[in-house]
């Protein structure tokens, strides 16, 4: 028995050390951890639990029986994060730069497997070479067995996914279809092909960071949620954002003992609202004195600014946030914000997560720009998005709703539960001016005529009171009692049941 | 006594007349501008009346507007406060005429001390111990260094008409002194309209002491003691104190006995200040006189206990005063901290804007330290470009000049602001500067002590020790709480290490932490040799989200700002501002593996200093420049600030207009690296 002890010591610290010290040491260069560093920091204390530490890769070609490594390129296994449990694979790029074997993949799909069955949430970390070359197509048959996992676990358990160093080829698509990708700024980047096959196709000349860094990611493409300054910063925040998920879509949110009241009261926010109409504010600030302890988790914060979403507590419990910005483009809707904010009302309905909705929309973007670029059909995920979502929806108008924007953000007529709106809300098809000189066209040359219709038309509509004696809006309510009234609202939907027709899926404007 | 007062002014002082006008049992108007709709002055007033658009001209300053308000609402009488039209004759002549009462001096007085050369006239003739100098114009530049010669060097030039350090020149030579007039005099001519200059004897490490004087309608005139006001920037007074630390009995009582000769002889009849200069060696030449409350006049209130806005309604009432000068003691010490929304980390620009969180400490008496906070804003307030960019003056009193300092100390560790900048952490590290609390100090004091503008305090010492205490309690604390997150698998429990790397800045120390969860957190320092160093117990009930972290460390109060920043908070303290983290051994050996990135280089760019409106960008893209050409103009809080070249360059690429609104470090140009 001793020996077979002292093997086994033998042959885990030799598989510990996964591409051996050079490589470490290399890594380390880069500003990287390796991949059980990682697990390390992203779990709790003693939590982790390694599979498959001994698996080797079976290839033949090109020599690679005589290059193994015990772990094959991918570190697996589960632990907890703050006592809940989670799932993990790890890409070690010290072992054939993390690239994808046969086997490798078989590590990655049954740790898929497990999370799914076992309904807890499953992170990816990424920093990997793609395929393994040597295997051909059964490294392709590999990311295959992958993808499907990918989609079956959709909407069932989170899947997160965080790019801490390459991540070219088959290994993006992964990712691309999991619930939200953070990347690390300066040591990672997505692609699906590199500069050197840029160049030679398009002769473009780029450079990995310009093709596909943190930055390009988080503010251009929208493919990545996130980005952080190093990988301890990023593990960290995902030890965060996993207290604020469910485990999986049957679970409910999870709960922390909240340290601050439901009925606390804001009167800041009696005044957040300038007297002109057209100042802008920062709707992050009613966001964070709103939410408990002024805690909030931004998603695609650099990405179509005009729109906030993202996770907060109430009383301790989960809520998405989806917020118009007046402080970008007036908080307009456009193509961007439209589906940025359509994908975070998904995943919240997926995830039986409430929905809390601010409102200061002018309307859509108008311009040729946002029409070739489909904006009808952008503007129409997020309608569908909210329309279809069941889970509890309150929504409070701050200042503009107008036109069909008003409709799409969280309206009562697309199933909105409870529809609040502050005093200064304006409900109207448009703002006075506009709607004025489209009524009354004959007294345009006139201003002192048109600027009484102006006047009269803002007297008549530019308040909350004609939607609420339609019953659109359920009670005006002063801003600072804004925090009270939604965690009551919470607490009385707490047990809504609300189901869709049956359906196989349904047909989003994708 | 008046049924009803009218407050010819805005913010802090509006509130604080009002405040005094309440406990008389007096009604109190407001008046108001549109950038002034929702502020505190006017829901604290019982009645307010808006007088006109946000620009002062068109609204504070418009007599006839407030005499109208004053007949509308029925006040008798109208406070001016400070600035605005408290030292406009024609103010109360015209409130005369409307049979309204000017709580302040009469128009005779303000006009005799209006001037400073006529001041300075009158301050000679009723024997006040004026600054050498000749009172006469000077014809040219070699009059002027005659009249130099004759003062002895160093001198100093000044515009008649001058205020703000505008149109003055200091001089130590004859040649010094034939330039220093001929550009005080163009100064004075573009900023006043009026070239007129003196010359005096220009005073080395001076201090600014000022005399609080109070005179009735009857012929009495007291002086209620001094003020010093020598930390100053550019002439503007950050911190005051009274009494003087400088002074002694005798010279306190000449230079009252002066300010009352000199009040006597313009036949004042209010609150009003004499300004001296004073010398390190306690002489002490008249400046001029103030002919109205001034800002600083709380410090006089706390040591001598009068109300001195209650003493100058009485007597525009026609009261007497009903003191006389051995009834005014000095008793303990006060200080007062202007608290400005300028930034002082970058050379305090000013800065406009929402107050997204106003927190000052609780006011109050605390055993014997006393709490004092003049403000005229509050949390959701704003903080407009129209006007002084002032948010509160924070005042503490104790028996000593010490225990009034630490009490400013205390208080504004606890004193926070969000939304704009502003100069806490600066006036907080000044509380620890030995040179301020030795009381050897001159108006020259910041610019000495702070040359390359203000940068926070690093933490060493005890105070380091509370930021680890207090990092590593607050931490501990919202670990115990995640720890009782719902859904966690059975059978095991969430284990968390004890030990921690606590991180403030650039400093990491290594503690173990036990206790908590309700009862006191211990915090254990261990060394590097694995023993265990000194322990301190912390009792706090602060929890996540709460600004101010507030509790007992070592047994003694402290109060730390805590800002959230990703995995930590950045904590301020002392005058200290730093990032802090708190780590497990692990975490803080790996994140010692991470790279230290270099900041982006930044003098590509020209960065908006500021948030304000474009006026102009005056070079165009390729264009070459040269280090201090003008390259754009940027207008904040009405002033327009030029923004020039810091080195040689080629234009790249323009991102703005003018007329675009810029957030503060907005990218106004990009020059070719």
């Amino acid at each position: 028995m001793k020996e077979v002890i002292e093997e086994l010591e033998k042959r885990r610290a030799n598989a510990r050390l996964g591409g051996g010290v050079a490589r470490i040491d290399a890594q380390h260069k880069r500003g990287k951890l390796t991949a059980r560093e990682r697990i390390e920091l992203l779990m709790d204390e003693n939590s982790f639990e390694e599979f498959d530490t001994y698996v080797e890769h079976r290839c033949t070609e090109f020599g690679m029986e005589k290059t193994k490594v015990p772990g094959d390129g991918v570190v697996t296994g589960w632990g907890t994060i703050n006592g809940r449990v989670v799932y993990v694979f790890a890409k070690d790029f010290t072992v054939m730069g993390g690239s994808l074997s046969e086997t490798h993949a078989r590590k990655m799909t049954k740790i898929q497997d497990m999370a799914l069955k076992n309904r807890a949430p499953i992170i990816g970390l990424f920093d990997a070479g793609g395929a393994r070359i040597q295997e051909g197509v059964d490294a392709l048959g590999g990311y295959g067995e992958v993808f499907t996992r990918n989609v079956m676990a959709s909407g069932v358990i989170p899947q997160i996914s965080v790019i801490m160093g390459p991540c070219a080829g088959g290994d993006v698509y992964s990712p691309a279809m999991t619930d939200f990708i953070f990347m690390v700024r300066d040591t990672s980047y997505m692609f699906v092909t590199g500069p050197d096959v840029v160049k030679t196709v398009t002769n473009e000349t780029v450079t990995a960071e310009e093709l596909g860094g943190a930055k390009v990611h988080t503010s251009k493409s929208s493919v990545a949620d996130g980005s952080y300054e190093n990988d301890v910063e990023a593990l960290l925040q995902m030890r965060r954002l996993m207290d604020f998920l469910p485990s999986n879509n049957r679970s409910g949110v999870p709960a922390l003992p909240a340290a601050d009241s439901a009925d606390r009261e804001d009167h800041s926010l009696d005044t957040l609202i300038p007297d002109n109409p057209n100042k802008p504010y920062d709707m992050k600030e009613l966001i964070l004195k709103v939410a408990d302890e002024g805690d909030f988790f931004e998603i695609q914060e650099a990405f179509g600014k005009n729109m906030i979403t993202g996770f907060a507590r109430m009383e301790g419990r989960t809520v998405g946030i989806v917020a118009n910005q007046p402080m970008v483009l007036a908080g307009v809707l456009d193509s961007d914000a439209s589906r940025k904010a359509a994908r975070f009302v998904r995943f919240c309905d997926c995830f039986e997560i409430p929905i809390v909705t601010f409102v200061d929309v002018p309307g859509f973007l108008p311009g040729t720009a946002q029409e070739y670029g489909g904006l009808i059909k952008h503007g129409a995920k997020l309608l569908f998005a909210y329309a279809e979502a069941t889970v509890p929806k309150i929504t409070v108008i701050t200042r503009k709703a107008y036109g069909g924007a008003y409709d799409v953000m969280s309206s009562k007529h697309i199933r909105g539960d409870l529809n609040y709106a502050w005093p200064s809300a304006e409900i109207a098809v448009m703002g006075a001016k506009g709607a004025a000189e489209i009524l009354y066209r004959a007294d345009l040359a006139d201003p002192e005529k048109i600027k009484a219709r102006i006047d009269e038309y803002q007297r008549r509509f530019a308040n909350p009171f004609v939607a609420a004696e339609r019953g659109y809006i359920d009670e005006v309510i002063l801003p600072h009692g804004t925090r009270r009234r939604i965690c009551r609202g919470l607490n009385m939907l707490r047990n809504k049941t609300l189901e869709n027709p049956w359906k196989k899926h349904d047909n989003i404007p994708l | 006594m008046f049924k009803k007062i009218l407050i010819a002014n805005r913010g802090e002082i509006a509130c604080r007349v009002m405040k005094t006008a309440k406990l008389m049992g007096i009604k109190t108007v407001a008046v108001y501008s549109d950038a002034d709709r929702d502020a505190v002055h006017v829901e604290m007033a019982d009645e307010a009346v808006h007088l006109g658009p946000p620009p002062a001209a068109q609204s504070y300053l418009l007599i006839d507007k407030i005499i109208d308000a004053c007949k509308r609402t029925g006040a008798e009488a109208v406070h001016p406060g400070y600035g605005f039209l408290s030292e406009r004759e024609a103010f109360p002549i015209a409130l005369e005429k409307n049979g309204l009462v000017f709580i302040g001096p009469n128009p005779k007085a303000i006009a005799a001390m209006g001037d400073k050369i006529e001041s300075k006239k009158a301050a000679a003739a009723a024997k006040v111990s004026t600054v050498p100098g000749y009172m006469g114009e000077i014809r040219d530049g070699k009059h002027a260094v005659e009249i130099a010669d004759g003062i002895g060097y160093p001198v100093m030039i000044k515009a008649s008409a001058g205020g703000g350090g505008k149109g003055m020149r200091i001089a130590y030579n004859a040649r010094e002194a034939a330039e220093g007039f001929e550009l005080a005099r163009s100064e004075a001519k573009s900023s006043f309209g009026d070239d007129r200059c003196f010359v005096e004897k220009f005073i080395e490490n001076p201090r600014h002491i000022e005399i609080q004087v109070l005179g009735d309608k009857h012929g009495n005139v007291v002086y209620l003691h001094e003020r010093e006001c020598s930390i100053q920037r550019r002439n503007q007074k950050v911190l005051e104190e009274a009494p003087s630390p400088l002074l002694d009995e005798k010279t306190r009582k000449a230079m009252g006995e002066q300010a009352v000769a000199l009040a006597k002889a313009v036949g004042y009849d209010s609150a009003g200040t004499v300004e001296f200069v004073a010398g390190q060696d306690r002489s002490f030449f008249f400046l001029e006189m103030n002919t109205r409350l001034q800002v600083e006049h709380p410090v006089t209130e706390m040591i001598t206990g009068i109300d001195l806005v209650e003493q100058m309604i009485r007597v525009a009432a026609g009261e007497k005063l009903p003191f006389k000068q051995p009834d005014i003691k000095i008793n303990g010490w006060a200080v007062e901290s202007r608290v400005y929304a300028e930034d002082p980390f970058r050379n305090f620009l000013p800065s406009i804007g929402r107050l997204v969180k106003y927190r000052p400490p609780e006011e109050g008496r605390f055993g014997n330290v006393t709490y004092r906070n003049d403000t005229g804003v509050e949390e959701g307030g704003e903080i407009s470009m129209f006007y002084d960019p002032m948010i509160a003056k924070f005042v503490t009193h104790a028996p000593t000049r010490l225990e009034a300092i630490d009490a400013q100390a205390d208080g504004l560790d606890a004193f926070y602001i969000d939304g704009i900048a502003h100069n806490v952490p600066f006036i907080s590290a000044v509380m620890h500067h030995p040179r301020w609390r030795s009381g050897k100090i001159s108006t020259g004091f910041i610019k000495e002590e702070y040359p390359e503008g203000f940068k926070p305090r690093v933490p060493e010492g005890d105070e380091l020790a509370n930021l680890v205490a207090v990092a590593a309690a607050m931490d501990h604390n919202s670990n115990s709480r995640r720890r009782a997150i719902t859904h966690q698998m059975s059978g095991q429990q969430v284990r968390f290490a004890k030990r921690r790397m606590v991180r403030i800045g650039d400093s990491e120390r290594l503690v173990e932490v036990a206790g908590g969860n309700g009862n006191p957190t211990y915090v254990t320092w261990l060394k590097s040799d694995g023993t265990r160093g000194e322990t301190r117990e912390i009792e706090s009930t602060w929890t996540p989200g709460e600004p101010v972290w507030r509790g007992k460390v070592g047994g003694k109060q402290v109060s730390v700002q805590v800002r959230p920043i990703l995995n930590g908070c950045e904590v301020q303290y002392r005058g200290i501002k730093a990032p802090a983290y708190v780590y497990t051994e692990r975490e803080a050996a790996l994140a010692a593996l991470m790279p230290v990135k270099e900041a982006p280089d930044l003098s590509k760019y020209l960065l908006c200093p500021m948030p304000g409106l474009v006026k102009a960008i005056n070079v165009t893209e390729g264009q070459a420049v040269q280090a201090g050409d003008n390259l754009a103009i940027v207008e904040a809080m009405k002033m327009e600030n030029i923004l020039r070249a810091e080195r040689d360059g080629v234009v790249k690429k323009i991102n703005c207009k003018a007329g675009d609104s810029l957030a503060v470090d907005a990218v106004i140009l990009e020059f070719v690296a």
